[in-house]
């Protein structure tokens, strides 16, 4: 087990700082051509955005309705009342474990 | 750095599952160095869950593909890092999710000392949850117990309702979680969010037509 233990946490490991380290060692530090600022500029709202569906919705290979969507919902309405941040992620772990504590959702 | 803090809580309790679970499967050294390299909880959760249902390379691959999205983050980052070379490459390895979110300041720009500042407290917090599951055990209980788990999906929100600047961005968001939302049930974990990143090339549509 321990052998496989170091091969599996060197290869993700070497992957992980390899994906990390690919975009800032070819494109820093270097001025873009315009076109690339308009694409970078939406990488940030799609990825937030399929961040967030995967965190609420996804289990495995499945999507589901659970706890985490009622806190994500309760996140919605104090964001749309302008709450302050930590207002918002306390709101939403206070929800969802309501919710799982009542046994309303898994 | 004040926002940092209560997602350092947050990702800490969540490493302390982390290393009860890791401390069977890897082995206390190896899950220890696995929290310092790789320093990401879902796909180093993902692996040792893979690792107990015993399939060594279905764990490499999940973890491989979870962790694919920090291609496109890593470019998204790329021209707000500092310079010179090592330094750039150094605060790469400190993005994570929570960091390069909090230090969006959209349009593409990133705040380059809190992806330093935010990066660092994150890494601390999860390398101390991480050893404090190791070596405590079970002590804590499921973290969902307390609904952390519908933090991290509440925290992207706050940060993609400040990034909606114009109907494009609102756009590219909406087709982005649609696409991750639909590929869910069909694809492994992780593939979801980089299929979601294609919608980013509508920003290739000329800025005067949009």
């Amino acid at each position: 087990m321990s052998h496989d233990a170091w091969l599996v946490v060197a290869i993700c490991g070497i992957g992980t700082v390899a994906l990390k380290t690919t975009g800032p060692l070819l494109l820093g530090g270097r001025d873009l051509p315009g076109w690339v600022g308009g694409v970078l500029a939406l990488l940030a709202p799609t990825l937030l955005a399929a961040l967030i569906v995967t965190q609420a919705f996804a289990g495995d290979r499945v999507l589901v309705l659970d706890a985490r969507a009622a806190g994500l919902a309760a996140a919605a309405i104090a964001l749309a009342l302008r709450a302050p941040l930590l207002v918002v992620l306390v709101l939403a772990a206070a929800v969802a474990a309501g919710a799982r504590a009542l046994g309303w959702l898994a | 750095m004040r926002a940092a803090a209560p997602l350092a809580v947050a990702v800490g309790l969540f490493g302390v599952p982390y290393g009860v679970l890791a401390r069977d499967e890897l082995g206390i050294v190896p899950a220890l160095v696995f929290s310092a390299t790789t320093f990401a909880g879902s796909a180093q959760m993902a692996v040792v869950s893979l690792l107990g249902s015993g399939g060594v390379t279905a764990a490499i691959v999940a973890g491989l593909l979870l962790n694919a999205r920090y291609l496109p983050i890593g470019i998204s980052v790329a021209p707000s890092l500092p310079r010179p070379l090592w330094r750039r490459v150094l605060t790469a390895q400190l993005v994570v999710d929570e960091s390069w979110a909090i230090a969006n300041r959209g349009g593409g720009r990133f705040d380059g000392r809190m992806l330093l500042g935010a990066g660092l407290v994150l890494y601390a917090a999860w390398m101390l949850g991480s050893a404090a599951g190791l070596v405590g055990g079970s002590l804590l209980g499921d973290p969902k117990r307390l609904g952390l788990d519908a933090a991290f999906p509440a925290l992207f929100l706050a940060l993609l309702a400040g990034q909606i600047r114009d109907r494009l961005s609102l756009v590219a968001a909406l087709l982005g979680g649609a696409i991750a939302l639909a590929l869910v049930p069909f694809v492994p974990a992780g593939v979801p969010i980089i299929a979601a990143s294609v919608v980013c090339l509508l920003g290739l549509r000329p800025v005067s037509r949009a």
